[in-house]
């Protein structure tokens, strides 16, 4: 699998991005610079790290979704790629247009850092599929602005859409219907606010997230 | 020219910072406050005299970057 981590002048979480890609499939990711003008068309995989983008200027995410990368970010999308925003990148994939709704200032107004048990509430998405009967999923959420908001008819289609792909069982920072992750329609691109990057192994307390990322390689290595 | 944004959350968007300074404001003895809301103030100047031309472009930029629709309602004044 190939897969690559854009990196955004204040990404901190590119480099657990890329150890967490490695540990959990076996295959290494590469760093790309915010400025890139063209990505790999071979790549099976985009992940948008977590951090606080461009200092969080105007709007989490809304610096970053304007920078040239992220054109072709869409390019890929359009063609298929899996493309796995988390935390500021989920931030970043909504003010991209590339996912609905907006992530708010928690509703506590203060930075949650804890562990969380999500339900996987889709198990069938490139996303989700090496969970198999699994049904639930711990990972660590660091946020301030991780309140997912998008009105109700929004809601319900993503819900009717079976686009709703994890939910929070113990929302902790006000987020409607308690949605932690989503995807787009067409079922490639994937905004979550939660860190699989921060649970890949036992030792950080859970490895479930590791198999967010085997779910990806898994329908990447499949002959087509 | 110089061009005011105001940028606000919409209404029955939950606005927590302005809910924070309503409690806090209870707390400094200002009774009967209500409907807080925190928003942003951007300024820019932009080149020429054609007002309208100047208020569309703002519009434009508003639309664009400086407020997010899904959650954001925008006012622009042309000085």
């Amino acid at each position: 699998m190939k897969s690559a981590v854009i990196v955004f002048p204040g990404s901190n979480c590119d480099r657990d991005c890329a150890v967490a890609i490695e540990r959990s499939t076996g295959y290494p990711a590469q760093m790309v610079w915010h400025t890139e003008t063209k990505l790999d068309d071979r790549l099976d995989m985009v992940v948008l790290p977590g951090g606080f983008s461009y200092g969080d200027y105007l709007r989490c995410g809304a610096m970053a979704s304007l920078s040239p990368v992220m054109a072709e970010v869409k390019r890929l999308a359009d063609r298929g790629v899996a493309i796995v925003g988390i935390c500021n990148g989920f931030q970043v994939l909504c003010e991209a247009g590339m996912l609905p709704g907006a992530l708010l200032r928690n509703a506590g107004l203060k930075y949650v850092c804890k562990a969380v048990t999500l339900d996987i509430v889709n198990g069938q998405t490139r996303f989700t599929s090496a969970y198999g009967t699994q049904r639930e999923a711990v990972m660590t959420v660091g946020n301030g602005e991780g309140n997912y908001f998008a009105d109700d008819a929004t809601l319900d289609r993503l819900e009717g859409e079976g686009r709703v792909v994890f939910r929070y069982r113990d929302n902790p920072n006000g987020s409607s219907r308690g949605i932690a992750g989503i995807i787009n329609g067409a079922g490639n691109v994937l905004g979550i606010m939660p860190h699989p990057d921060r649970a890949f192994e036992a030792d950080l307390g859970s490895a479930d997230g590791a198999k967010l990322f085997q779910s990806v390689a898994g329908s990447a290595l499949q002959p087509a | 020219m110089k061009v005011r944004v105001e940028v606000f959350l919409k209404p029955g968007v939950l606005d927590v910072q302005g809910k924070a300074i309503e409690a806090a404001l209870g707390g400094l003895g200002f009774s009967g406050v209500s409907d807080v809301r925190v928003g942003r103030i951007i300024t820019l100047d932009i080149a020429g005299d054609d007002r309208a031309k100047a208020e569309a472009e703002a519009k434009s930029m508003a639309d664009r970057l400086l407020a997010n629709a899904v959650i954001e309602s925008y006012r622009v004044e042309v000085a």
